[in-house]
């Protein structure tokens, strides 16, 4: 039997129409229309739990945990620009939007991230005062919205993203309902007040690599080749995406794994479209590879990352930063249990919470109500984020140490193994005790 | 005047020397020859600058200006004017598609015929297009005005915001949630102007308006069939 069933009372729960699914059946019944949520994949995924280093012992020799350096600094975009995005940790924060956030939120992730001298990323609805004020190196996401795309933010910018997908919703564009399109918001975005603004799914003026190529061209004259474009994708096809995205002239590659968050979109969606991170970062590091661009491009990680551990995993695997969104509001005071009350309110609980579209956030995160937002001290906030971040670096650190690396980017594949058949063959690390990487010649 | 020859300098020299114009202005027109359907000429402009291109652009030619008067004699490739803040961009000849896409104000005037999803996305900038325009044109257009005066193609505003759009020629097909609305004296007098600044000589009672039918602005779920 297995042991997801739940056996009570004599009373056996279905594994196939669990609570969860029959809850889902009747509120379809009870609407005609799927679900909408925010948060990422909610399913259980092979993971970066699932790999384990291979400290140093005899055939491998240790740094010392508090003493020997161990670099974590990072240069992105040194293949064309001009000014390379430099950043102390290999920790930046991924885009999230105005709107989707409150503005409190979006300083308060400024704030912490300059702490710790690495970027914040803006998101579908421009680029705030706040927001750049609040971030010492600051990325200005170019979206298929072209929400409050300017030239004169886009001079203002570290550097330039070129968003084409999201691992929570690859294939699908943003969406943000009514009940958060405040004047403010509906201003920057040149849309009327309270409607369901659904993003674009793809660029309104280019299709295809080959266009690619010439519109980052374009960012690149209109800035005068001064920062690094970098290109997202969610991870589906992400050995031929990242070819791709290298042929257009990417500067940086980001890639987004199925368990990246979002503000909205449906549920079937987060659920069944994408790959987990772990088999997507060895096909992006094998397409580099291929190109002799590897380090050249320079390769970010996003999705499900939430401790040191993964951050070490995901360098050695290939990645050069990673980014985090999720992990950071969580840090910022997100589904905090001290609102666990006000959760139950709204038919939700502290650490459940996932209706970031319907603007009630308790913690005063994914909201635009003003007295919601109150509730979020950015300077504080600020504080917690640079706090956590710099634990995810003295934990990965302390992991390149052990592994006798003085720079976390000296991580490499052959440091790690795979607890499970699964994840041994996404990660391509051999299983635990063996050298056996499925897939491969044992 | 200055004159740039794109075969004896590069698309970047050129847009160099007209992004210097913004620190000190020494120079107010430009002429670039040979352009020969090279991409991206003339983009991000930020200076009160006249610049005439005598040949084809290619793709974003003029993307994102700002408050410079850009003229192509002959026809301009996809994306031409996207993303316009302010300033004219005018093409003499037709235009290929996403022309003015997402652009937040400005004129881009169209003396040719212009492809599919003209004014894609646009945000504030008005489009006049004197011959026709291809299919999806005005596809989620926020604001501004697109005045088409030959036909339009299929799916003409679908899932249209708020931009006016004005068509004297047949409509092959609406768009979702995009419908025909009562021209009142008001919108005479709107594309009477804008027919005037773009130097256009039609007879606006000629023309009918179109707009959104603001039905799919919140998700219903009677209106699932229409997504």
């Amino acid at each position: 039997m297995s042991e997801d069933i739940n056996v009570k009372d004599g009373l056996r729960e279905s594994a196939t129409f669990d609570r969860t699914t029959m809850t889902e059946i009747r509120r379809a019944a009870e609407t005609g229309i799927y679900d909408i949520r925010g948060f990422g994949a909610k399913r259980k995924l092979p993971h970066f739990d699932d790999l384990l280093f291979l400290g140093a012992s005899m055939s491998r020799y240790p740094l010392e945990g508090y003493r020997e350096k161990c670099n974590t600094s990072v240069t992105l975009g040194t293949r064309h620009a001009k000014k390379p995005i430099v950043l102390d940790i290999p920790v930046t924060i991924a885009g999230m939007s105005f709107g989707a956030l409150s503005a409190n939120a979006k300083e308060a992730l400024g704030r912490g991230a300059s702490l710790m001298g690495t970027s914040t990323t803006t998101g579908d609805g421009g680029m705030t005062p706040e927001e750049r004020g609040q971030s010492s190196k600051l990325v200005y996401q170019y979206l298929p919205s072209r929400y409050g795309m300017n030239p004169d933010d886009l001079r203002k910018a570290d550097a330039i993203e070129v968003v084409l997908g999201q691992g929570a919703k690859p294939g699908g564009g943003g969406m943000l309902l009514g009940q958060k399109i405040t004047d403010r918001v509906a201003k920057m975005r040149t849309l009327p007040m309270g409607v369901d603004q659904r993003s674009a799914c793809r660029h309104p003026d280019w299709t295809g690599p080959d266009d690619l190529a010439i519109k980052i061209q374009e960012l690149r004259e209109i800035t005068d080749w001064q920062v690094p474009i970098y290109i997202k994708v969610g991870a589906t096809r992400t050995y031929y995406d990242v070819k791709l995205a290298v042929k257009a002239g990417a500067d940086v590659i980001v890639v987004d794994g199925m368990q990246g968050g979002t503000a909205a979109t449906q549920d079937v969606f987060i659920e069944h479209v994408g790959i987990p991170t772990l088999a997507a970062i060895p096909q992006a590091v094998q397409a580099l590879q291929e190109m002799g661009m590897h380090r050249k491009v320079q390769l970010i990680v996003s999705g499900g990352i939430r401790n040191g551990a993964d951050v070490a995993k995901c360098m050695a695997l290939g990645a050069d930063a990673v980014a985090i969104g999720t992990a950071a509001l969580v840090a910022l005071g997100c589904n905090h249990p001290k609102y666990d009350e006000e959760f139950k309110k709204i038919g939700s609980a502290a650490g459940f919470y996932d209706d970031y579209h319907e603007g009630k956030d308790p913690a005063g995160i994914s909201t635009q109500d003003p007295e919601l937002m109150k509730r979020l001290d950015p300077v504080e906030a600020g504080r917690k984020l640079a706090n956590y971040l710099n634990v995810l670096t003295l934990e990965a650190q302390t992991l390149a140490r052990a592994c006798g690396k003085n720079d976390l980017r000296n991580l490499e594949p052959e440091d790690l193994v795979a607890l499970t058949v699964e994840s041994a063959a996404m990660a391509r690390v051999p299983l635990a005790g063996t050298s056996w990487i499925p897939g491969q010649k044992y | 005047m200055k004159t740039i020859d794109l075969q004896k300098h590069t698309v970047r020299d050129l847009n160099q020397a007209l992004h210097d114009q913004v620190e000190e202005c020494t120079i107010r027109e430009w002429e670039v020859l040979e352009p020969k359907g090279q991409h991206n000429i003339a983009c991000g402009l930020d200076q009160n600058l006249s610049v005439d291109i005598k040949g084809h652009a290619g793709y974003f030619c003029a993307g994102m200006n700002k408050k410079a008067h850009v003229t192509i004699f002959g026809n301009a490739g996809q994306g031409v004017a996207e993303n316009m803040m302010s300033g004219t961009v005018r093409v003499k000849g037709d235009a290929s598609q996403a022309a003015g896409a997402t652009a937040h104000g400005g004129l881009l005037v169209i003396e040719g015929n212009a492809g599919a999803r003209c004014g894609i996305s646009m945000k504030g900038v008005d489009i006049v297009v004197k011959g026709n325009v291809g299919h999806m044109s005005c596809f989620m257009g926020q604001a501004g005005s697109l005045v088409v005066c030959g036909d339009a193609g299929d799916a003409l505003g679908d899932s249209l915001y708020e931009t006016h759009i004005y068509v004297k020629g047949s409509v092959k097909s609406l768009g979702a949630d995009c419908i025909e609305k009562e021209m009142r004296a008001e919108h005479i007098d709107e594309l009477t102007d804008l027919l005037n600044r773009a130097g256009v000589e039609e007879d606006p009672k000629a023309f009918k308006r179109y707009g959104s039918a603001r039905q799919l602005y919140n998700f219903k779920v009677d209106n699932a069939s229409a997504y």
